[in-house]
């Protein structure tokens, strides 16, 4: 039953859904919003999951003093700052506290983090950009080009926009589109597999 | 050890270091008066034509999916559309799908609508020229709500009004009562626009995102799933100067110029020393 109850939840779900979608009619439509919602609620309890799990394994690394558990300590702190903060008592989402963290720690680490990738692009472009074979040096072309077209080149800047447009959508489309094509039928066919039961690795192992 | 040698093995820190340098030069005050000339190209300014050519009172759905990391890539863009959305009395519908980025965007909202009294010489109103809804998790389901009814994810807005009590949210019931909806984001939330937003339910879409992005939706352009997009800081800098509103994005500009000068010469210096050690070492593979 364990294993035979979710299978027969997903294949009728799965057709169900499937049909739904080719079905434009009220009924159709309610039953839905129906499972729309039921998606949300779930979705509410996977979150749950996720916050005791992060809390089961931050307690864990700390109580046991493993290897960087001081990191654990911080993100439990923070985290429970922050939902302590957050209760409507501080003024919930618009609270003065909440928002001070918000805007002096938080934006400020995150706009960071992401700048930091700049830095490793830069070291990274250093070290793999080489024209060891013909590929490699169509990627360095490529690659220069497009970093060209945001530097004012004088008389040039017309022709290399006009190349890096062309590579954006000419080769890098054809490219992307393959991908996306083989993707999605993909998913199709990995969809299709857990419909109707023979992908079932999703169940766990017991 | 020889040059090239050296110049193979340089550590990593040395290309941080004057990466960082030249990345605070062009802030310094003697390059105040060096500015980067933007060419808007054409997948920009359909978005900023659109938006041209929509009527006082339209309505415009923009969806402001990014987090604090990316704020230096998008909300210049957020700025200068929600101004000009503003400045031509249109009705904009505002919310976030990035976890993180609720606050975030709720303070680019009224920072822009305060603005407009300076610039436009009126203030926009809340809940009579503008709604921001705020955040929900799962977007895409959010999106797919919003297809049948704005009410289903967002019962009320950001700050607890109902949908119904707001003046412009009177009769506003789904993507059909809006124009176009407008994604800035910094991660998957696009790919949930073009499949549920645009295949479901046929909305005028238009996609606004980080460099790094960019180039993975050009398909959906050239397909015309989506009628526009704004890529990176060049993109952001270009929709500014659409709008003759420079900004940050044009002022970074100067920036993302000197960086990647100094990454394209370190890609010339690791070449030269690749092939100065090629030619040294064939010689000597020859004499053996």
């Amino acid at each position: 039953m364990k294993r035979q109850i979710p299978l027969v939840l997903v294949f009728v779900f799965g057709v169900l859904l499937a049909i739904q979608y080719f079905v434009p009619s009220e009924a159709s439509q309610r039953g839905y919003e129906f499972v729309l919602d039921w998606i949300t609620i779930i979705g509410i309890f996977a979150m749950v999951l996720g916050i005791w799990s992060q809390i089961h394994v931050g307690y864990n690394k700390i109580k046991h003093r493993s290897e960087d558990w001081q990191y654990s300590v911080v993100t439990l702190v923070s985290m429970f700052a922050m939902m302590f903060f957050g209760l409507s008592f501080f003024g919930g989402l618009h609270g003065t506290i909440f928002r001070l963290i918000y805007n002096n720690v938080f934006i400020p680490i995150q706009a960071t983090i992401f700048s930091l990738l700049a830095f490793y692009i830069a070291s990274a472009s250093y070290r793999a950009f080489r024209a060891r074979s013909a590929v490699s040096t169509v990627l360095l072309v490529a690659a220069l080009l497009l970093m060209l077209r945001v530097i004012p080149t004088g008389p040039l800047a017309d022709p290399i926009n006009k190349i890096g447009n062309w590579m954006l959508l000419v080769p890098n489309l054809a490219a992307k589109r393959a991908i996306l094509i083989g993707v999605g039928l993909g998913g199709v066919a990995t969809a299709l597999k857990i419909v109707l039961g023979i992908e079932r690795s999703y169940l766990g192992k017991d | 050890m020889t040059l090239h040698d050296r110049l193979l093995a340089l550590d990593r820190r040395w290309v941080f270091g004057v990466l960082a340098l030249f990345v605070i030069i062009p802030l310094t005050p003697m390059f105040s008066n060096f500015s980067v000339p933007v060419t808007p190209v054409k997948e920009v300014r359909e978005i900023y034509d659109f938006i041209e050519g929509l009527k006082p009172g339209d309505y415009i759905l923009l969806s402001l999916d990014y987090d604090p990391g990316s704020l230096a890539e998008l909300h210049p863009v957020a700025y200068a559309m929600l101004e000009q959305c503003f400045a031509k009395r249109l009705k904009v519908i505002t919310l976030t799908l990035s976890q993180t980025g609720a606050q975030m965007v709720e303070e680019a909202v009224k920072d822009v609508a305060d603005s407009c009294k300076l610039y436009h010489g009126f203030t926009p109103e809340r809940g009579i020229d503008y709604v921001y809804l705020g955040y929900k998790p799962y977007p895409g389901l959010i999106i797919l709500g919003m297809g049948m009814n704005f009410r289903i994810p967002f019962p009320q807005d950001y700050y607890g009004t109902t949908l119904d009590s707001i003046p412009m949210m009177r009769g506003i019931k789904n993507y059909d009562n809006v124009k176009a909806v407008i994604n800035l984001s910094a991660g998957n939330v696009s790919d949930y626009w073009v499949a549920d937003g645009n295949a479901r339910y046929g909305v005028k879409l238009a996609l606004a995102m980080t460099g790094v992005m960019a180039a993975d939706y050009y398909p959906y352009y050239q397909s015309r799933q989506i009628f526009g997009i704004i890529g990176g800081m060049k993109g952001a800098a270009e929709y500014e100067s659409l709008c003759k509103n420079p900004g940050t994005a044009t002022e970074a500009m100067k920036v993302q110029v000197f960086a990647h000068v100094v990454i394209i010469i370190f890609i010339i210096i690791g070449n030269l020393a690749y092939f100065l050690g090629r030619r040294q070492t064939a010689p000597t593979q020859e004499s053996r």
